[in-house]
């Protein structure tokens, strides 16, 4: 569609063109820039939490995943491990029966994640409400189960063993510092975020915010919400796989934890932490809770979980859009302010 | 003579039983509020730690601990009801999922806290131990106790549904729920009533469930997902839905294990997503 006149847009107000709209969301703020130059901090810094940077780096890629279907289209999964999973299992199993280049490793994981979740996206985009979280929880434990059952293959609950990686490129092997573990996975966590702010800034993100505010109205203007859905769940379930090919990677192990629901969970505290549906939630989420974790070690994971479960009580009580979102009201508070 | 096959059957039924105990308000509150309460097992597991408390350290015997093992669970939720889960009867589901999801979390520590994380044993009275022969099986004591015991909750369930003028209320919310407002009847206080009286029951299941599945504080996880998958398929707020989706996931559960060992749980789950594929609203349920 076209309007017929180059229409004489008011500098003044881009918003209220769609693509001036479009193009104002997809600005690059200064604390952006800011906030990047910070992730290479760890290198210099805190040069002994490398392989801990290198994890939340890993994290952070799976909740931004997350946050594209949970986040930008409303569509609440209680059971995207499983897509972690299989990436993680992919490469790892990848590296000891195929070959243990990492790029190839990483792209296998990422497209047989992407395959199963594109399958698995015909039966979510079915479903609201209760039964889409029973639908992906079922899902999730049917992974879970599996990985659990198929002991040749993947190690069941003694985890895989004997992943070896080569060096990167041929050149930087995988230390135990985490220089190249770091390096590695910041740089698939900034070029996949790329991506993501693109694809959320674009009219296919506008109508994946649009299948969340209202599902139903949005096929009456063109939209359809179930092929939406679909495409969005395939991409996250890509990008979760992701993710794990890269944990297994850098830790050259994959547990089975690493497909079970607590891992599901805890994507969930932590994007709902950060503030879902918003680009940065899943990234301020993952790092604090995983310095949390770290730093809270040292208390039993039981009573770990206590602390969790009151912060989700909090958050869902007094910060309903998560610290982001808590942020940004106290700002736009401060610049209103008489 | 019947052949082992009814022994599992057997087994199967008890167990399904002990899920619609566990089960079946939480299908009542859903259908009421379309309120998504992850913490239901938390307070199932609370009734099993009043009973294992009052049996184990005060010697009481078990059947009089379980009116109390009701009463906690009914009481402590409706505190949980007016102070958090009111607030949030107009969010999301997401919103719901998590604060349940936090409060089931608080309560995993609090028990692993206050009685470890050990399986907790309880003494049953004599009565209920050993077996019987039936028609050449042997069934066990407590099995037949669940059952029975189970069938006649299910009747009170029903009769008060049917015939009570509160059961008249709740249904009616249940159906239409702004209709039902326009009539003149207090939602909100036939909510908080169903609640209670489903946490309750929920109770009473957790404290009947320790001697089949025992108690630790994982209850409140490993049994939701089965408390789930009996309300997602027997549709909401359906007592006849509920009562037959915990049989038959009751019976698939325990025959699953008995006849495929190998394949675990993965059966269950099996069954779930099918048959939600099936039917999305459940085998009962008219959303």
């Amino acid at each position: 569609m076209s309007t017929a006149a180059p229409a004489p847009a008011p500098a003044a107000a881009p918003a209220l063109t769609p693509h001036g709209y479009l193009r104002a969301q997809s600005r690059w703020h200064p604390l952006e820039i800011v906030f990047w130059l910070a992730t290479l901090l760890p290198f210099f810094i805190f040069p002994q939490y490398l392989s801990l940077a290198s994890q939340i780096a890993i994290t952070a890629l799976f909740a931004l995943s997350l946050d594209l279907i949970l986040g930008y289209a409303g569509v609440v999964s209680l059971g995207h491990a499983a897509f972690f999973g299989i990436g993680a299992y992919a490469a790892g199993l990848f590296s000891i029966h195929v070959w243990g280049e990492p790029f190839s490793g990483l792209l296998f994981g990422t497209v047989l994640a992407g395959v199963v979740g594109f399958a698995a996206s015909f039966i979510v985009a079915r479903f609201r409400h209760l039964t889409l979280i029973m639908v992906t929880l079922g899902l999730g434990l049917l992974a879970h189960e599996a990985a659990n059952k198929a002991h040749w293959l993947t190690g069941g609950s003694d985890g895989l063993q004997g992943v070896k990686i080569l060096p990167l490129f041929g050149l930087f092997k995988f230390d135990l510092y985490g220089y190249v573990a770091y390096s590695y996975a910041l740089g698939a966590l900034f070029v996949l975020f790329l991506a993501v702010r693109l694809l959320v800034n674009s009219p296919f993100g506008l109508a994946l915010r649009g299948i969340r505010e209202n599902w139903v109205r949005m096929p009456a203007i063109g939209a359809a919400s179930r092929a939406h859905i679909r495409t969005a769940f395939t991409i996250a379930a890509a990008i979760a796989g992701l993710a794990g090919a890269l944990l297994a990677q850098t830790t050259q192990t994959v547990a089975l934890e690493s497909i079970s629901f607590g891992r599901s969970a805890d994507v969930l505290v932590m994007l709902v932490l950060g503030g879902a549906g918003r680009l940065y939630g899943g990234l301020i989420g993952a790092i604090i809770f995983m310095v949390a974790r770290d730093q809270f070690s040292g208390i039993a994971p039981q009573y770990w979980y206590f602390w969790i479960g009151l912060l989700l009580i909090a958050v869902v009580m007094l910060l309903p859009n998560g610290v982001l979102g808590g942020l940004s009201a106290l700002a736009a508070r401060w610049r209103n302010r008489p | 003579m019947l052949p082992p096959f009814f022994g599992v059957l057997f087994d199967g039924i008890a167990y399904g039983m002990l899920l619609f105990v566990l089960s079946v308000g939480l299908s009542v509150t859903l259908g009421l509020m379309n309120f998504v309460n992850l913490a239901h097992c938390a307070f199932a597991m609370l009734g099993g730690y009043v009973t294992v408390t009052l049996v184990n350290d005060l010697g009481w015997p078990f059947f009089a601990t379980l009116p109390l093992a009701f009463a906690v669970a009914a009481v402590v939720s409706v505190a949980f009801e007016r102070v958090f889960y009111r607030r949030l009867y107009r969010s999301t589901d997401l919103d719901q999922v998590l604060l349940t999801i936090g409060i089931a979390f608080v309560s995993v520590a609090a028990a692993a806290y206050f009685f470890g994380t050990l399986q907790q044993p309880v003494q049953t009275p004599e009565l209920l131990r050993g077996s019987t022969d039936v028609l050449g099986l042997r069934l066990g004591n407590y099995r037949l106790f669940l059952v029975g015991f189970s069938l006649i909750i299910t009747l009170l369930l029903v009769l008060g549904l049917e015939y009570t003028r509160f059961g008249a209320q709740v249904r009616a919310a249940v159906d239409n729920q702004r209709m039902a407002r326009g009539l003149g009847i207090n939602v909100d206080r036939t909510f908080a009533l169903t609640f209670a009286l489903g946490s309750g029951l929920a109770g009473l299941g957790g404290a009947l469930a320790i001697e089949i599945v025992g108690l630790d504080p994982s209850f409140s996880f490993t049994y939701l997902v089965y408390v789930l998958i009996v309300v997602a398929v027997g549709g909401l707020g359906s007592i006849a839905g509920s009562l037959a989706a915990a049989l038959l996931i009751g019976i698939s559960d325990i025959a699953g294990k008995y006849y495929f060992p190998e394949l675990g749980a993965f059966m269950i789950y099996l069954v779930m997503v099918a048959l939600l594929m099936w039917r999305p609203a459940g085998l009962f349920g008219k959303r």
